[in-house]
């Protein structure tokens, strides 16, 4: 048995508190399993998200005993005997109970421009990358958009303004990918007082993302650009098309 | 309540949706709305879980005939052949898009794309992957572009409930605001319902918790038939006892497959292709070897056999198969290059879907479908791996040029956003608000959650990889029974704001229905074809048999009826691998 001591909050009557629950453990249990359990035996009221249970899709972010984490992931084990506690990501708007809003954090990706930005339409040939030009963002490009780093970042929580740290590793990986032909325009977008100059690299986001991405050290890489190589990104020529 | 408009409407986030999405911005002449309505968010859409690759004849060596033709010898020869022609055509062409759009496809030293044998029944090494997360690239790839447009709009957060359709067109959508928990109508010129599958009325899937087929649940009640219910693809390698996906990249990179008294029991079944034969020969075979005994069993009598990727080293699990690694350590502590994985066939793939014609237009004006949900056919009895992410891809543009060209001759005129909205759409609003106030209002009852863990049992038992006339019929009395049990059922949670028991229920509605069309095609088909086999009819009949089964909505109950299947250069053949 394991005490899930479970953060609680009711819209409908802006009331906030906690509950307890307890979990009979099977093996192998993850924390997402016993909220499934809670949900179907104990208390269909309990409002939570997720969607692949496989660590991929990114939507069952919430924080466990105060550290983010995806509940997919999380086995129920690795806590011992005692009380776990569960509660929505930080730096977000509650939905309800564990249900956050993560409208703010993909307004915020869409301002970096994530896309690849190229004046070619209609060629039919394959852009020319090599393995190790490949190697420079694709990293930062297996983010699954979970939203921990953003929750961990004790500057979001001061300064909602600031981009944080999934859209500035974005921006990262489209001023990296040797496809685009633009990189200085998205350098200008992170160049402010809430772009990549607020981050205090206190190395949080990266501690918590469940894959391995390391936005801290991106955002130290492009405040690099700024310092060092702006203008040979600039003359970066884009890849070539296959002949 | 609340009404708003749009040009067109993608129910769902995937591939498909997002891909439609951007052909239409891309080809709209005049600025059209667009929205992508998803049930939570595209970038959580079950298309990020595809594991191993798109397939395009891109290389010298290899042709879109050839491609055809792996295609339809590997769906037992039920595909609409014309259709496969023109797919394997279109699919070099879109995975260059893709491409262009940001995809970090895998690369050979020279910079140019790499190609790789990773699925079975494939006679070319055609597969281009990104690791194994091809799915997960694609989708974010596709949602990034589309926020290029400022005329594609998100609708996260919202679960559509009816389509309306006014004369012969479809004129609007109605949608519970998950959020809020509110009903919305919407007025629209054009649908594109692209939801994906319904892997969830089985309890073993590979898919996500959303895959419960709302889509083609929307268009069947509004009497557009379903075609091929029957055929449901299992997945070979589910992890036991979950079953997760553990892709079939894992095999084409050379994993084999063991039973308990370790023999590499493919040579049985496939002496040439073993491990690489087609999805649904493998399922089969490791279901036979479970039933004679050879497999192995977990304590909860569920029999399985290994999957062993020990001699390919760790370097090449580390690079190729790095998420392989990270479900089974997550879950089963168990290392892949040390030890074999346990697996088991998995719901995977539902080839049947919403009938649609080779541009995924349906019977209905103003209405088309796209990827899983739809049924073209290009995957007949039996999908090849690696043939969906091309099909989400080349369907969501032909979709989406085929709205785009619609909505440019259709013209503002009919209906645009300031003519009233019609009778139907708000008759179809207070509809759904009655329905959601009265599934709110229950005091008591049985629990969605054991009805639905009831639908899994039966389907998981009697309709799954083997099956008998006998068996489906005991299943179909007993999904009318579950459908009648659900009537008075109880949902636990009468809150308006963000209820996911509300949303369990109207999906098990959609499992409910869904799961009775599979069964009553299934008993019907009195045949072995592709992943549809009867062990009262081990073989293949193409003398009665070689027809798409369609089933249509009817007041007394759903009603079947065939059409032939278009051959146009491959005559059917004994299947060998």
């Amino acid at each position: 048995m394991v005490k899930l001591r479970i953060f609680r909050f009711d819209p409908s009557k802006w009331s906030q508190y906690y509950m307890e629950y307890d979990i009979p453990i099977r093996e192998n249990m993850t924390i997402l399993d016993a909220l499934l359990y809670i949900k179907e035996e104990l208390d269909p009221s309990l409002t939570f998200r997720y969607a692949c249970k496989a660590g991929l899709c990114g939507s069952c972010g919430i924080k466990v005993n105060g550290r983010e984490t995806l509940a997919c992931q999380t086995r129920i084990e690795w806590f011992g005997e005692g009380k776990v506690t569960l509660e929505p990501l930080s730096n977000y708007p509650i939905i309800r109970d564990l249900v956050v809003d993560h409208e703010e954090l993909f307004k915020k990706h869409a301002s970096v421009k994530p896309y690849i930005i190229r004046n070619e339409e209609g060629v039919d040939k394959e852009y020319l990358q090599t393995p190790n030009e490949r190697e420079e963002f694709v990293q930062a490009a297996t983010c699954i958009n979970c939203g921990l780093c953003y929750s961990a970042c004790p500057t979001v929580s001061i300064d909602r303004r600031f981009l944080g740290p999934h859209a500035l590793a974005q921006a990262y990986r489209y001023i990296m990918d040797n496809r685009d032909s633009e990189p200085s325009a998205r350098l200008t977008i992170v160049d402010t007082l809430h772009g990549v100059w607020r981050c205090h690299f206190i190395g949080s986001c990266s501690h918590v993302c469940p894959k391995g991405v390391d936005p801290a050290l991106l955002i130290q890489r492009v405040k690099r650009f700024f310092i060092l190589s702006e203008r040979r990104l600039k003359r970066r020529r884009p890849a070539p098309l296959k002949s | 309540m609340e009404k708003i408009y749009y040009d067109v409407v993608i129910i769902g986030g995937g591939i498909a949706g997002l891909r439609a999405a951007l052909e239409i911005a891309a080809n709209c002449k005049s600025k059209v709305s667009i929205a992508v309505m998803s049930k939570y968010h595209p970038l959580r859409s079950h298309s990020v879980v595809a594991g191993g690759g798109i397939s395009g004849a891109l290389w010298v060596g290899d042709s879109p005939e050839l491609h055809a033709w792996d295609t339809i010898k590997g769906g037992d020869f039920l595909c609409d052949q014309d259709a496969v022609e023109m797919f394997t055509q279109l699919a070099p062409k879109e995975i260059i898009k893709l491409e262009h759009w940001g995809v970090p496809w895998e690369r050979n030293k020279d910079g140019t794309l790499q190609n790789a044998q990773r699925m079975g029944g494939h006679s070319f090494p055609r597969a281009v992957f990104v690791g194994d997360r091809t799915g997960h690239f694609i989708v974010q790839s596709l949602y990034e572009r589309c926020l290029m447009y400022d005329n594609i709009e998100f609708l996260n957060d919202h679960f559509a409930m009816s389509i309306v359709v006014s004369g012969d067109k479809v004129n609007g959508l109605t949608a519970l605001d998950i959020k809020r928990g509110i009903i919305v109508g919407i007025k629209v010129r054009a649908i594109v319902i692209a939801t994906g599958g319904l892997g969830r009325i089985y309890r073993t899937t590979t898919n996500e918790d959303q895959n419960t087929g709302d889509g083609m649940v929307l268009a069947y009640k509004i009497g557009v038939p379903l075609k091929d219910m029957e055929f449901v693809q299992f997945h070979p390698t589910g992890l036991v006892p979950h079953g997760y996906l553990i892709t079939e990249a894992a095999r084409g990179e050379g994993g084999y497959l063991i039973n308990a008294k370790g023999e590499r029991f493919m040579k049985r079944y496939a002496p040439e292709r073993q491990e690489l034969a087609p999805r649904d020969i493998v399922s089969r075979s490791i279901m036979f070897e479970i039933m004679e005994g050879r497999g192995f069993e977990t304590q909860d009598k569920l029999g399985y056999v290994l999957l062993d990727l020990r001699h390919l080293g760790e370097d090449v699990i580390n690079e190729r198969l790095s998420n392989v690694k990270e479900t089974t350590m997550t879950l089963l502590d168990l290392d892949p290059a040390k030890d074999p994985i346990p697996v088991r066939p998995s719901e995977h793939y539902m080839m049947g879907g919403i009938h649609v014609d080779n541009h995924g237009r349906t019977c209905v004006k103003g209405l088309w479908a796209a990827g899983e949900v739809a049924c073209v056919s290009i995957h007949g009895a039996n999908r090849l791996g690696t043939n969906a992410l091309t099909e989400c891809v080349v369907y969501g543009m032909l979709v989406g040029r085929d709205v785009a060209d619609y909505l440019e001759k259709d013209g503002q005129t009919s209906t645009s956003a300031s003519t009233p909205a019609s009778d139907t759409l708000k008759e179809d609003m207070d509809n759904n608000e009655d329905k959601i106030l009265e599934l709110l209002s229950r005091k008591d009852g049985e629990s969605i959650y054991k009805i639905r863990r009831s639908l899994w049992a039966i389907m998981d038992e009697y309709v799954s990889v083997i099956r008998s006339r006998e068996g489906l019929e005991t299943a179909l009395s007993k999904i009318k029974q579950l459908q009648e049990r659900f009537t008075k059922a109880y949902l636990g949670d009468g809150n308006r704001y963000y209820n996911t028991s509300l949303i369990n229920a109207l999906e098990l509605e959609n499992m409910l229905i869904l799961a009775e069309l599979i069964t009553i095609s299934a008993i019907n088909r009195n045949e072995s074809r592709g992943a549809h086999y009867r062990a009262d009819f081990p073989k293949r009949d193409d003398v009665n048999w070689l027809k798409h089964t369609l089933i249509f909505y009817s007041k007394e109950g759903p009603k079947l009826s065939y059409i032939p299947v278009r051959i146009t250069r491959w005559h059917p053949t004994e299947r060998k691998y």
